[in-house]
């Protein structure tokens, strides 16, 4: 597998001017859409996640005519319901010297300087107004005795401003942006679509105009004809197979606008988070996510020798190696998430794994239970511990949590300018679908962050610049032959699946997959195990189309036919993900090269050479895309070597 | 920034809400299950003052007229001579008639709506965890309610027979009583509707609560307590007395 | 572990269903109830028979997706939990187990063990939120909740929509859901400019769905969250007085 160099630019349509005021400068500059030409303008919101709500709410309350698809029974059920420490917000209601600048920086240096600065503090600035939007729409933030909000603090800050409703606020704000879609829903602005999947985009003439879906009970193939078409449909994190990822999460939108010529940036930056439940057994389905907010109080630790069998309570203290307390004095257990999941392999590697299968470390709540007392504790971390012990079965009142890192965010994703459009106009991308905050590594509470900025208070405005030019134009009926070639290719896609008549099912497939890809291309990375995932997979994804198993039919309700869909575009996302992860000699973030280490063992970031967002360019050939590059420029950071000691 | 075409209201409960109050409010699942609560209370209050007077059948008698005859006559003539003889316990006995009635088609109605609401059980075995005996069997114990109020008015009121004794004579509350429930097969039967009555009024005290949304942490066990206590206050009495008769204890 | 399993199949809404028997055996008792469900469908797609169709997704208890009824309690025998979270270590070595959908006219069977719970939305359509267009909001601290009133509106907001709650009552009645909602709302001070037309409406249109409540309880047992029945108390209260309020309100303003 190759790539060449495209010759294409890209702009990124950055605002002039200072850092501070480039975002109300753009707003100014940009065109509008007047009030009452607003229901004249359609458009598309794809996922019903806190991007995709909060933008086809807001845009419906603007006037928009939207319809909004989800492949659930329900906008509720989208994946950032589970999200569960919290958001950020530069609020610094607790004067402890957070400012806007201060989120914008941590944030950029959390990312490892491969994220745009402009992008970014203009997150950090609208942080602000999603905690009032959120609070005015009865979100029950945790409160203090005084009825103020309360704060706690996350990996990667040193500040406390991480929002929170218990262990559940993924949950609460999603619930809020939901109720405000069903209002738009029960006013007439929004057209909900459930249990309806995106399958494919339509580009005619270089725009986006629409997108072919399948109905997941009647399996009718169906044309949506739009001005312009929102994306917001998650993350690839599903690509391992095995991750805090839900069930259904995948990348099959994102990756069908790629082939229709949106580029794809940075597929390499996975994030694996630190605290999940380490595997079980082979038959595990999925890994599951503790929150990162357990780090603020319990230790994590491991035996100092290695094969150390004794049950973690009859090892006495100076046989423990709090490693992280130890590693990193300043941060300690706090640390970024990419820092402590690399910190709890290299421990697992050197054979001090605990638990039956070796394969995790302790998060040991023990000091805290003596500090706090258990009634703080459990007032705290009550629900997540429950949770725990119903699935492992062990009490971490008494017993440590056993806990392992699991693939959990992608900060790669689809290329958008400032306005979060994709390289296809009319296409723009939200949330986790698009590469743009994040950078090489995502901090905590920053996700949900980053997904409301998008949807309530950027795309809203922005989308006006581009559909002001459309003002008259009717949208492209669904019986032009854009939409009808683009039927017949999804049509033939679903009979392939069906007619395979192979022997093995789609999951197999996917969890073979899955293993290459954390092998070679999950926590860390080298040449070798990448050129080897670069030769397994594509025999893989051979096989699959030979020998898949896909029963049933495609007029009624059929999950393997679903899946089947979903992993044929995992197979090559996960190509151009090692492609990428191989054509990127450093490391930075999420992405861990082994050549490119300190002595100590830290990310060698090498900016002369790699400064750039790499986006990627479909061809027509899966083995062989094109490579644009965007540099980045620091006018306001200087990148440094992260240090957390 | 509200767009264009917004409905403020759902056209439904806006056009409810020209109906009269009560129409509006009793047409609702909630508003039904408040009126059964509300005349619940009073359905359970005459059940309590009804418990009360029977309980003279163990005073003795007062210059030869059994103290029992002499409440009902007091009952007759309440507040005469203000107003005419009978017709306040005639006006107590139209509420009565109201709230019953009331109590009995909203349950009905009720019933028909969660029929409706559950057309197809579950094929398989069915595990209750809160729903008791006595919260699942009320429409069948409201039935026997029903059929044991029309026996008991043909037996004790209206003089009936063969429900009621054949020595049966208006007026002669005492004699009748005691002539009724000399008789095993009445006692017996007696017995069993109170039986029957009392997982109604045990679910029922502690249900009208929950209609009514009469909750409060500090409370909300007493209201279990007082349902359990007024059954016993109700259901006792009204089986001791059946018996007594039966066994010669009174009246003999 | 050697486990029997009886599934309602059913192949669309329009078919008539039926019970299948399945034995499933080398089941680990680490496993979910849903990852036996994998295993079983892995199985079935092997010997060439369609897999189980079930709603799922999270995985983690919080996504409300899964939902199925085992030996006659929602989400099975462990309280307080989804079916995703419900392990096989809770279940006998050679149990006979009996899965199936809820059972609700509102919600019906789509195909196997998944149901349509699209009417849950038509609830939240009536008023499940506070009408605040994005941009209007004054500071978040402008309005301090006492901490007690925000812990008690979040155990209302904590409902997961997963439709335990109307599997479990005998009346197929959404009492509980909905209460959940117009407390969480109705407790806030943000919520309290709408609270009487909101329970009007979400009371009035949940009971064009579903069946009505006659306080048996069990859908706080079958509730994975947890919900309390007080908030259907909460929510009686409040709709008899928003009968009252709205009239006066209406009297004036006409």
């Amino acid at each position: 597998m190759t790539y060449t160099i495209s010759s294409r630019q890209l702009d990124s349509k950055i605002p002039g001017g200072p850092l501070e005021d480039k975002w109300e400068n753009h707003k100014f500059s940009i065109r509008l859409v007047n009030p009452n030409n607003k229901r004249k303008f359609k458009i598309i919101v794809v996922g019903t996640g806190l991007a995709g709500a909060s933008a086809a709410a807001t845009l419906g309350e603007l006037g928009y005519n939207v319809e909004v698809f989800t492949f659930h029974d329900s906008p509720r059920r989208a994946h950032s319901i589970a999200a569960q420490g919290g958001i950020n917000a530069a609020k610094n209601y607790h004067n402890d010297g957070d400012s806007v600048f201060r989120l914008f920086y941590d944030t950029i240096k959390g990312g490892d300087y491969r994220s745009r600065e402009a992008n970014v503090y203009r997150l950090a600035d609208v942080s602000l107004n999603i905690i009032d939007q959120c609070t005015a729409q009865g979100v029950p933030f945790a409160r203090e005795y005084g009825g103020y909000l309360d704060n706690r603090s996350f990996g990667g800050a040193q500040v406390s401003r991480t929002f929170y409703a218990r262990g559940q606020t993924g949950q609460q704000l999603l619930l809020g942006a939901y109720q405000a879609l069903l209002r738009q829903v029960a006013a007439g602005t929004v057209k909900l679509h459930r249990r309806t999947e995106m399958l494919d985009l339509v580009v005619k003439d270089g725009r986006a105009v629409g997108i072919v879906t399948r109905d997941l009970i009647s399996g009718e193939i169906r044309s949506h004809s739009a001005h312009a078409v929102v994306l917001a449909t998650g993350g690839y994190a599903n690509v391992f197979f095995l991750s805090t990822n839900a069930m259904a999460s995948n990348v099959t939108a994102a990756w069908r606008a790629h082939r229709r010529g949106a580029a794809f940036a940075n597929p390499c930056f996975t994030q694996i988070h630190p605290t999940c439940i380490p595997q079980s057994d082979e038959f595990q389905s999925k890994l599951t996510l503790m929150s990162e907010s357990l780090r603020n109080d319990g230790r994590i630790w491991v035996p100092k020798r290695a094969d150390d069998n004794r049950p973690p309570d009859q090892i006495p203290e100076e046989d423990r190696d709090y490693y992280l307390e130890r590693m990193y004095p300043a941060f300690g257990n706090l640390v970024p998430r990419d820092v402590a999941s690399r910190a709890a392999k290299r421990m697992v590697d050197a054979g001090k794994g605990v638990g039956p299968l070796k394969n995790g470390v302790y998060l040991d709540f023990s000091h805290a239970i003596e500090r706090l007392g258990i009634d703080v504790i459990a007032d705290r971390y009550g629900n997540l511990f429950e949770m725990y012990e119903r699935i492992t079965d062990e009490n971490p009142y008494k017993v440590p949590m056993r806990i392992y890192p699991a693939p959990h965010y992608t900060m790669g994703g689809l290329w958008v300018d400032y306005n979060l459009m994709t390289t296809i106009p009319g296409l723009y991308a939200l949330g986790e679908a698009n590469f743009s905050d994040h950078g090489a590594n995502r901090l905590g509470a920053s996700a949900l962050m980053q997904g409301l900025a998008d949807g309530y208070f950027i795309l809203p405005y922005t989308i006006g610049d581009y559909l002001a030019d459309f003002l008259g134009d009717p949208v492209v009926p669904t019986d032009d032959p854009a939409f009808r070639e683009v039927e017949d290719e999804v049509r033939g896609r679903i009979s392939g699946y069906l007619n395979t008549g192979g022997t093995r099912s789609v999951d197999w497939f996917h969890r073979e997959l899955g293993k290459i890809l954390w092998d070679h291309c999950g926590m860390s990375r080298n040449e070798e195990g990448l050129k080897k995932a670069l030769a397994e997979i594509p025999a893989l994804y051979e096989e699959f189309k030979r020998d898949v198993r896909v029963l049933g039919t495609n007029e009624s309700l059929n999950q393997s036919l679903e899946k089947a869909g979903r992993v044929d575009d995992f197979f090559e996302l996960a190509q151009l993900m090692c492609l990428d992860a191989l054509h990127r000699e450093e490391s930075a973030g999420g992405h861990f090269r082994e050549e490119y280490q300190t002595e100590e063992g830290e990310a060698l970031r090498r900016d002369d050479l790699f400064a750039y967002v790499a986006a990627w360019e479909w061809t027509g050939n899966p083995q062989a895309p094109a490579l644009i590059k965007e540099p980045l420029e620091f006018e306001y950071v200087t990148p440094s070597t992260r240090s957390y000691k | 920034m509200g767009g264009p075409d917004r409905k403020d209201e759902l056209v439904a409960t806006e056009e409810r809400r020209r109906d009269p109050w009560f129409v509006d409010f009793y047409r609702s699942a909630v508003g039904k299950k408040w009126v059964m609560a509300l005349s619940g209370i009073v359905l359970l209050g005459y059940l309590v003052a009804h418990m009360i007077g029977n309980l003279k059948v163990f005073l003795p008698a007062v210059d030869g007229v059994p103290e029992l005859d002499l409440y009902a006559q007091a009952l007759r003539s309440l507040l005469f001579p203000i107003a005419p003889h009978g017709v306040v316990l005639w006006i107590l006995r139209v509420g009565l008639i109201i709230a019953f009635l009331l109590h009995v088609h909203a349950a009905y109605s009720l019933t028909i709506m969660n029929r409706r609401a559950r057309p197809v059980d579950y094929a398989g075995p069915r595990q209750y965890l809160a729903a008791n005996y006595a919260s699942r069997t009320m429409r069948w114990s409201g039935v026997i309610v029903i059929l044991f109020v029309i026996f008991h008015l043909a037996d004790l009121t209206w003089g009936i027979q063969p429900a009621a004794p054949d020595s049966w004579e208006h007026g002669q509350v005492y004699a009748n009583f005691i002539a009724t429930f000399s008789r095993p097969w009445v006692t017996a039967f007696y017995v069993l509707a109170q039986l029957a009555l009392a997982p109604h009024i045990f679910h029922g005290a502690w249900s009208m609560f929950q209609s009514m949304g009469v909750n409060h942490p500090r409370f909300n066990r007493w209201r279990r307590y007082f349902a359990v206590a007024l059954t016993a206050v109700i259901v006792v009495p009204n089986v001791i007395m059946p018996l007594s008769v039966l066994l010669g204890f009174v009246g003999a | 572990m050697n486990i029997t399993l009886q599934v309602w199949r059913q192949e669309s809404a329009d078919r008539p269903g039926r019970f299948v028997t399945y034995q499933v055996t080398d089941i680990e008792p680490d496993m979910s109830f849903l990852e036996m469900l994998d295993v079983l469908n892995e199985r079935l797609i092997a010997q060439g028979e369609e897999p189980i169709a079930f709603d799922h997704d999270c995985r983690e208890g919080i996504c409300g997706s899964c939902g199925v009824m085992i030996d006659g309690l929602p989400h099975g025998p462990q309280l307080g939990t989804a079916t995703c979270q419900l392990h096989m270590r809770k279940f006998r070595d050679g149990d006979t187990i009996v899965v199936e959908p809820w059972r609700a006219a509102a919600f019906p069977v789509i195909k196997d063990l998944v149901v349509d719970r699209s009417a849950f939305d038509k609830i939240i359509e009536a008023g499940g939120y506070i009408s605040v267009d994005t941009g209007s909001a004054p500071d978040a601290n402008l309005i301090p909740v006492p901490k007690e009133v925000a812990d008690t509106a979040f155990d209302a907001a904590a409902c997961i929509g997963c439709g335990a709650c109307v599997a479990a009552c005998p009346n197929g009645a959404a009492n509980l859901f909905t209460a959940a909602k117009v407390a969480h709302l109705n407790l806030l001070p943000q919520g309290q400019a709408e609270r009487w037309r909101r329970t009007e409406a979400m009371v009035e249109t949940m009971e064009q769905y579903f069946g009505s409540c006659t306080n048996h309880g069990e859908c706080e047992k079958a509730c994975p969250k947890g919900i309390s029945i007080d908030f259907i108390a909460m929510m009686n209260r409040d709709y008899a007085k928003a009968k009252v309020k709205n009239r006066r309100l209406l009297s004036q303003s006409n």
